[in-house]
């Protein structure tokens, strides 16, 4: 009883609820038919969202009005920039892996840039941002569809022990996501800045320093997501990132971490993740249109946001 | 209190609270009468705060009733108690800070509204501010957000006084001189006396003790809960009232004795407007002067030019203590150990990665060390009373390797046991060749320092030394300028 009641305590444990109880729910309607081919779905789609939540995830608990609107445009960035370097080529890989981190690098670089130099809060410099980004992806682009390399592409479909791919991807970040916040002076000092600025200026942390690398993080795991999912989906369209701008966002207040900033949890990524594929599929299941099923989607999401946020009296 | 024909503005009869296992209030009976200033004494978490929040409506006692003019009201909140004219001024401060003075009135006085508020508020304030502070230089449409500390104090009480339709009948005061220097404490001292005459209520709840045996007319003192003592305040004396709130006098013989400190090497060095500000090594620099003053800036400033924004200090210079432990002191979401390690978790780490082993060891070695009231290191440091959080603060701050300390007033509103520990820390760190820039509004502590920079408008204007510093000195040089 009382380990129930100590699960109940934890912020990520409704998104888990959640997605379990729409899975059920899918379930139960197709008689367990799909029941493999729905997990392995949701897992695999729900892996770009816990790559893009958890960077979002670290620039949120930098505190209030912290964000990062240029997700969607880098992903797009990276996507295209490494599927045209790589050109089909199995030999070039690891150039266009390192290209598109490095691409991760440039934007966070520049969203910092503007935040700091031209003092422009963090919602708008990263909007601005993913213009340029997004227009440098046009440029690059020119409307052509280059296939990803062989291996990159059966790699990124395919399963390992019935569990995709990328969802092993994803559970590695996570796990090194984890060990930064919960075991590293870094993971203590942003989560320090979130609850209160000035005090992690006068413990004497290094403020700007450590902002500047949790974006640079952000963008690097966007443009990570980028490449993975335009690998995935055997070539870089330009408007591949956009639903991802509310996804990321979502997943992160889904999952339970503080909105107002400073703390944070990476499990509830994951069941936040899945929650958000498993309700469109559910409503796919039950053959709803789509303007009921977009309205159903935002009425569900309000609802576990509420449920989990109820639950925690006395936090933020 | 029997046999007094007037009634109790507001009568406590055997509150009990309690807060988990705490228990917080056991069985307290207090009234208060028109036309007295009862004090109210005991160390933190004696149970003051909570027979406050019991008396201004903010909490509802568990057990025993609460009368206002002799009768027993039912449902006693927030709203029933400001009816009454039951007026607070809470320790931590509690305007908002992103209005004006002015719309803080409003907002404390429901009966402003309606057209042409903004009028009257301001007519409201700053009579009030007038009154309880001549020559107070606060403008009404100042944001309360770029106030000072002690200007933030000052309109808060003056809001207290203030009468908007409702006459304040009862003022509670929790600390309110904590952040005001002396003359500014006088007016407001001397106010509460012209009320007290005038038939109006105060309870002063404070810990400089001759404040309070000037001020009320009866002490109560306060121990684990229960009233423990209870006379009129001419019956006490400094020691006894010590002695009644149970911990161990020292007197004044903990003022330090003269140290020769011209042969060590200076720590820390700023030329700015003034004289010049210098620090030895081992040495306790005081920063004096009236509050709001330069002297919370000039420390910031010694910080902000030595600790790093982008890359961290291998080995930092200085470190602070917050004396505003809300806006720059703790992390509230944070157990009590993370705030105590935060400041020097390289000390517990190994390439970046912590060994939450060795961080608890030390937490533990700090809890025994300076006595964090605590069962448990996990706590969240909220559930700490705000001297022991206090307390918290400081052992963040000493268990850095940090040669030099700074103190922005850190003993605000810390209860006279927990300071004399304190205090004994200070010297010993400072004997193994700590230096400490000690920024404080009260005399007891500037006296404890080696020498002491006296601020005025922003600048030094005079260093005093050993003998010479003197609450006389200091007065001097912060009213007539270069005195030194």
């Amino acid at each position: 009883m009382t380990a129930i009641a100590r699960l109940s305590q934890k912020p990520w444990i409704w998104s888990w609820f959640a997605a379990f109880v729409v899975w059920f729910a899918t379930i139960v309607v197709t008689g367990g038919a799909s029941t493999f081919g729905l997990s392995q779905a949701a897992l695999t789609f729900a892996a770009f969202s816990i790559i893009v939540g958890i960077g979002q995830m670290f620039v949120i608990t930098l505190g209030p009005g912290n964000i990062d609107l240029s997700v969607p445009a880098t992903m797009t960035l990276a996507g295209t920039v490494a599927l045209k370097l790589m050109d089909v080529d199995n030999a070039m890989i690891v150039p266009g892996l390192l290209v598109a981190v490095g691409i991760g690098i440039a934007v966070g670089i520049g969203n910092y840039a503007l935040i700091k130099a031209l003092r422009i809060p963090p919602i708008i410099a990263t909007l601005s941002m993913s213009f340029i980004i997004q227009s440098t992806a046009i440029w690059t682009n020119r409307g052509l569809r280059i296939k990803p390399p062989s291996v990159l592409a059966e790699f990124t479909t395919s399963a390992t022990l019935g569990i995709p791919n990328v969802a092993i991807v994803a559970l590695l970040i996570s796990l090194f996501a984890w060990f930064l916040l919960e075991k590293t002076i870094y993971g203590r000092w942003i989560s320090a800045i979130g609850q209160s600025m000035p005090a992690a200026r006068m413990a004497g942390i290094p403020v700007d320093g450590t902002r500047f690398a949790t974006y640079v993080f952000c963008a690097v795991l966007a443009s990570l997501a980028g490449y993975l999912l335009a690998c995935f989906s055997g070539g870089a369209a330009l408007n591949m990132g956009s639903e991802y701008l509310l996804m990321s966002i979502a997943v992160v207040v889904i999952g339970g971490t503080a909105v107002a900033g400073g703390d944070s949890n990476v499990p509830g990524i994951w069941g936040a993740s899945l929650f958000m594929f498993l309700v469109v599929s559910m409503l796919n299941t039950y053959g709803l249109g789509a303007g009921i099923r977009l309205v159903m989607t935002g009425l569900i999401i309000i609802s576990v946001i509420l449920l989990a946020g109820g639950r925690q009296p006395g936090t933020r | 209190m029997t046999g007094d024909r007037r009634k109790a503005v507001i009568e406590v009869d055997g509150a009990k609270v309690s807060f988990g296992a705490v228990k917080a209030l056991d069985g307290v009976t207090l009234a208060i009468m028109p036309g007295e200033c009862v004090g109210l004494v005991g160390h933190n978490g004696a149970g003051k705060s909570t027979i406050v929040s019991v008396i201004n409506g903010g909490l509802t006692p568990h057990q025993g009733t609460v009368s206002g003019d002799g009768e027993v009201v039912a449902s006693y909140g927030i709203n029933a108690a400001r009816t009454r004219g039951v007026r607070c001024v809470f320790q931590e401060l509690s305007l908002c800070p992103n209005l004006t003075i002015v719309e803080n009135t409003r907002v404390m006085h429901r009966t402003l509204g309606g057209f042409g508020w903004r009028r009257r508020a301001r007519q409201v304030i700053e009579k009030s501010l007038d009154t309880v502070f001549p020559g107070h230089g606060i403008a009404s449409d100042r944001t309360v957000g770029e106030l000072s500390i002690a200007e933030r104090q000052m309109v808060e009480i003056a809001m207290a006084f203030s009468d908007a339709g409702i006459a304040p009948r009862l003022v509670i005061l929790d600390e309110p001189t904590s952040s005001l220097d002396a003359s500014l404490a006088e007016q407001m001292l001397d106010h509460v006396r012209r009320f007290v005459a005038g038939g109006g209520a105060v309870v002063f709840i404070s810990h400089i003790l001759h404040e309070v045996l000037t001020t009320a007319s009866r002490i109560v003192v306060m121990k684990d809960g229960r009233i423990v003592a209870e006379r009129p305040a001419a019956a006490f004396s400094e020691v006894s009232l010590v002695e009644a709130m149970g911990s161990v006098v020292k007197g004044d013989a903990h003022r330090r004795r003269a140290r020769d400190l011209t042969g060590a090497p200076i720590a820390l060095e700023q030329v700015g407007r003034g004289l010049p500000f210098r620090a030895a090594r081992g040495e306790i620099v005081g920063l004096a002067g009236l509050a709001g003053h330069g002297q919370t800036k000039m420390l910031m400033a010694l910080h902000a030019a030595n600790s790093g924004d982008w890359l961290p200090r291998r080995d930092p210079l200085v470190t602070f203590v917050a004396g505003d432990r809300r806006l720059n002191g703790v992390f509230e979401l944070w157990s009590i150990l993370k705030n105590l390690s935060i400041a020097s978790l390289d000390g517990v780490a190994r390439r970046g990665v912590l060994d939450t082993g060795a961080e608890a060891g030390r937490g533990a070695e700090w809890k025994r060390r300076i006595e964090i009231r605590t069962q448990d290191m996990e706590n969240r440091i909220l559930s700490l009373s705000g001297g022991n959080q206090q307390k918290v603060l400081f052992a963040r701050a000493l268990s850095t390797r940090a040669p030099v300390v700074l103190m922005d007033d850190p003993m605000r509103g810390v209860d006279v046991g927990t300071k004399q520990e304190v205090y004994e820390i200070v010297r010993q760190e400072a004997e193994a060749g700590r230096t400490f820039v000690w920024y404080s509004t009260e005399m007891e502590e500037v006296r404890l320092c080696d020498r002491v920079y006296v601020f005025r408008e922003g600048a030094i204007v005079a260093e005093l030394t050993g003998e010479a510093i003197t609450e006389d000195n200091i007065l001097a040089a912060s009213f007539a300028g270069a005195a030194a």
